[in-house]
């Protein structure tokens, strides 16, 4: 009987989780508000500034998802999720996105009934070892001490690439970057592993970043994205369309400071339908035609989101690397628009 | 007798005046020998002891006097002091606001719970110290109403229709209780219900005072762990004290709702309830009734404190000599007047201690709540501030600045009970 009763509730609570996670537009519409979830924090990907405003290159997606949506890119409330609460967050219907460097993998794909949109940022796990340590490469890391973050895909890749090249290593958990970067500083471990962006972005912080070195071996394939739940697959539409736009954008050359000028029309119909001053792209989707105008607006064009948050000219000082331009050798390739 | 009186060669006959006490007997000197340089391995531990406290002032004390306190970055500090020791205080005159009422409470709304704050003390203090006037218990009844106003926000109905809610509930108490205890709580809970959901109806045409609204979310910093501190504590007292009395009951099935509750909790960490408040609870209600997170970390830290609390009172109600539970008997007093007038006061009294001792420990606890992503201090400093570019790698001052301040509290609160005990204390030792 209680068994019944329990298995009841829990069928209610699946089955109005369904219907919410059906009609997420309508819910983000009727709420006024896109609940995004970021991270609590990591350095140029999501951080909020001395005024509480979110700032960075993950944040910079669900403000442009807000735009398109909502027509507002300060209509977001900011969730913050740990590495452990994040999926959680998401399939309870608590967030309508997760915009938290998150990596794309067949089982959050699948068993844990998440659609990854498409990827913002292509990284790759590295090592960064103190110079005085003399070491050249990360095979000779036999012994050594990793910190490494918990509950994250570096954890499971650090041990798989110790068994295949046969080593030992003993680990070193920590919770957070912020964590890690003292640790690391007080010799608690001779090595620190994480995305390589991570790595640069702590490395930049550090008194003396000359004294450290991050190693050649990327161990991984981190293919960083946004997600949304299973089973929406409008929702889920409209999202990934929003960050194809960003990147698209970049690659036609339409940027926040030309976007007025270009969205009274030109002779190159791709951006007349990215902007919407041409075709029915919006109804597609259950927006109006100015969806990707506003969405580019929000933030600029992928290219600008990368320079303002992340890229060479900020402390981060990320190369574009894999993340640049299909043309220009990377790996970014937005579908055409159509 | 005067004969031998001058036989003597010398016959003192007023008082020698007082002579100092030798040198190495008295003030400073005798001081340093007898607690400092007592024995040779007293002088050993002595002198280490003062090597490291010069080695602490040396090497912190540049660290203070030149800590910088106006620059926008970590970057520029280190600019600045090329190399030397100093601390990085920008951090602090930048972001105070955020570690004291987290990123999204609107600032020109601050002196809100800073208000609050101040009343809290007010209010608090009739309970605290007995010589103060017992009118003052009033404000501190009307209180949690005022604070939630000023906190929150919203119009002023929401309080005060709760606060009506009370009354009507303890008024009909009152009446009610003639016929017995429980009848009287049943009256009270009908009246207090009946009296929200008439008043309820008319809340929302009715508008006093409005303050701008500020969400649960939108807590942070050291006020979200006042705010847990506060509301756990208060909240855990009465349902330990509830939970206390019904383990002792001889009815089987409150006294095993009340183990099953108290074992369960207690053998259960903190940091598991926390989570599942945050990730479990979540699944059970559908999105758009989604209850606040505050709410529901507020109850689990409440049952949390309040399983504690039972056993310390407990331990009270056992401490007390049998024939105070025969005395109140042999009175024919009923089992809420025995409890009320006879067992608690005292078993509470012996409990001071080991409440305060829950209390201290429970509102360090709140910074918890940072590990399912709330921005209470710790959580401010672990995430946005060392995850902004500026700041990112400042460690001392923030941590050292969270430390300050829980200390500050804690200390105080320890205080007070020491003097409390000394207050209480009867038995003239």
């Amino acid at each position: 009987m209680k068994k019944s009763v329990f298995l009841g509730a829990l069928t209610v609570a699946g089955l109005t989780a369904g219907a919410a996670a059906a009609a997420t537009l309508d819910d983000v519409k009727a709420r006024g508000k896109l609940n995004c979830g970021v991270t609590t924090g990591l350095v140029g990907f999501a951080a909020p500034d001395a005024n509480g405003e979110w700032q960075g290159f993950d944040v910079a997606v669900c403000r442009a998802v807000a735009a398109a949506v909502l027509g507002d890119p300060a209509a977001v409330e900011f969730v913050p999720t740990t590495g452990k609460t994040r999926f959680t967050a998401l399939a309870s219907g608590e967030i309508d996105l997760l915009a938290r460097n998150t990596t794309w993998t067949f089982s959050r794909d699948t068993d844990l009934k998440f659609d990854f949109i498409g990827v913002n940022y292509y990284d790759g796990q590295g090592f960064m070892v103190p110079k005085s340590l003399g070491v050249t490469s990360a095979k000779e890391l036999d012994g050594a001490t990793v910190c490494i973050q918990t509950g994250t895909t570096t954890e499971l890749n650090l041990a798989d690439f110790f068994r295949i090249n046969n080593i030992s290593y003993e680990p070193v958990p920590i919770e957070t970057n912020a964590e890690a970067q003292p640790l690391y500083l007080e010799g608690a471990c001779d090595v620190y592993t994480t995305d390589a962006s991570g790595l640069a972005a702590t490395r930049a912080a550090f008194e003396n970043p000359g004294d450290h070195v991050i190693l050649p071996e990327i161990i991984s394939k981190e293919p960083l994205g946004p997600l949304v739940r299973h089973g929406d697959n409008d929702w889920g539409d409209i999202t990934m369309w929003v960050l194809n736009a960003l990147i698209a954008a970049e690659e036609y050359g339409i940027t926040s400071a030309n976007i007025e000028e270009m969205s009274a029309g030109t002779n190159n119909p791709e951006i007349n339908r990215i902007l919407g001053t041409e075709g029915e792209l919006g109804a597609m989707i259950g927006l109006d035609n100015a969806w990707g105008k506003r969405a580019i607006a929000a933030g600029g064009n992928y290219g600008e989101i990368f320079a303002k948050n992340i890229g060479e000219e900020t402390p981060v000082g990320l190369a574009r690397g894999l993340n640049a331009q299909w043309k220009d050798g990377g790996l970014l390739y937005a579908p055409p628009f159509r | 007798m005067s004969d031998t009186h001058s036989q003597l060669a010398f016959v003192r006959t007023e008082m020698l005046a007082q002579k100092e006490p030798p040198v190495a007997e008295k003030g400073v000197v005798k001081w340093v020998r007898s607690n400092l340089f007592s024995s040779w391995s007293n002088s050993i531990l002595t002198v280490v002891a003062l090597y490291l406290i010069v080695q602490l002032i040396m090497n912190a004390g540049p660290w203070f006097a030149n800590g910088i306190w106006s620059t926008n970055s970590l970057a520029e500090c280190r600019e600045i002091l090329q190399g030397a020791s100093g601390g990085c205080f920008s951090v602090l005159s930048e972001r105070w606001n955020q570690l004291l009422f987290g990123i999204a409470y609107p600032d020109t709304q601050y002196w809100r719970p800073t208000l609050a704050f101040v009343l809290m003390l007010v209010a608090a203090s009739p309970v605290l110290f007995s010589k103060l006037p017992r009118g003052m218990l009033i404000f501190t009844g009307l209180y949690p109403f005022l604070a939630y106003w000023l906190i929150w926000g919203g119009t002023m109905m929401t309080s005060i229709i709760a606060l009506l809610g009370f009354v009507a509930a303890y008024l009909a108490f009152r009446k009610a209780e003639r016929a017995g205890f429980s009848i009287g709580l049943g009256a009270g809970i009908i009246a207090a219900v009946v009296v929200w959901k008439v008043l309820g109806m008319f809340a929302g045409e009715l508008s006093i005072l409005p303050l701008e609204e500020v969400p649960s979310r939108n807590m942070g910093g050291f006020m979200l762990n006042m705010m847990l501190g506060t509301i756990c504590i208060s909240l855990s007292l009465p349902i330990g004290i509830a939970l206390a009395l019904g383990r002792q009951s001889h009815m089987p099935i409150i006294k095993g709702i009340s183990v099953v509750f108290i074992e369960f909790i207690r053998g259960v960490p903190l940091i598991t309830l926390l989570f599942v408040a945050n990730v479990v609870l979540g699944y059970f209600f559908p999105p758009e009734t989604n209850m606040d997170l505050i709410l529901r970390v507020i109850i689990m830290i409440t049952m949390f404190a309040s399983a504690y609390i039972a056993e310390v009172i407990r331990g009270g109600l056992a401490a007390l000599p049998k024939g105070q539970y025969e005395a109140a008997d042999s009175l024919g007093l009923d089992y809420t007047q025995a409890m009320r007038f006879i067992i608690l006061p005292q078993a509470l009294k012996i409990s001071i201690p080991g409440i305060v001792n829950v209390a201290v420990g429970l509102f360090k606890d709140t910074t918890l709540v940072s590990v399912i992503s709330m921005f209470d201090l710790v959580g401010m400093i672990r995430g946005p501030i060392l995850a902004s570019t500026e700041w990112n790698g400042v460690y001392w001052e923030l941590y050292g600045f969270a430390a300050l301040l829980f200390f500050i509290t804690c200390y105080g609160i320890s205080q007070y009970s020491q003097w409390l005990e000394r207050q209480l204390r009867t038995d003239h030792r």
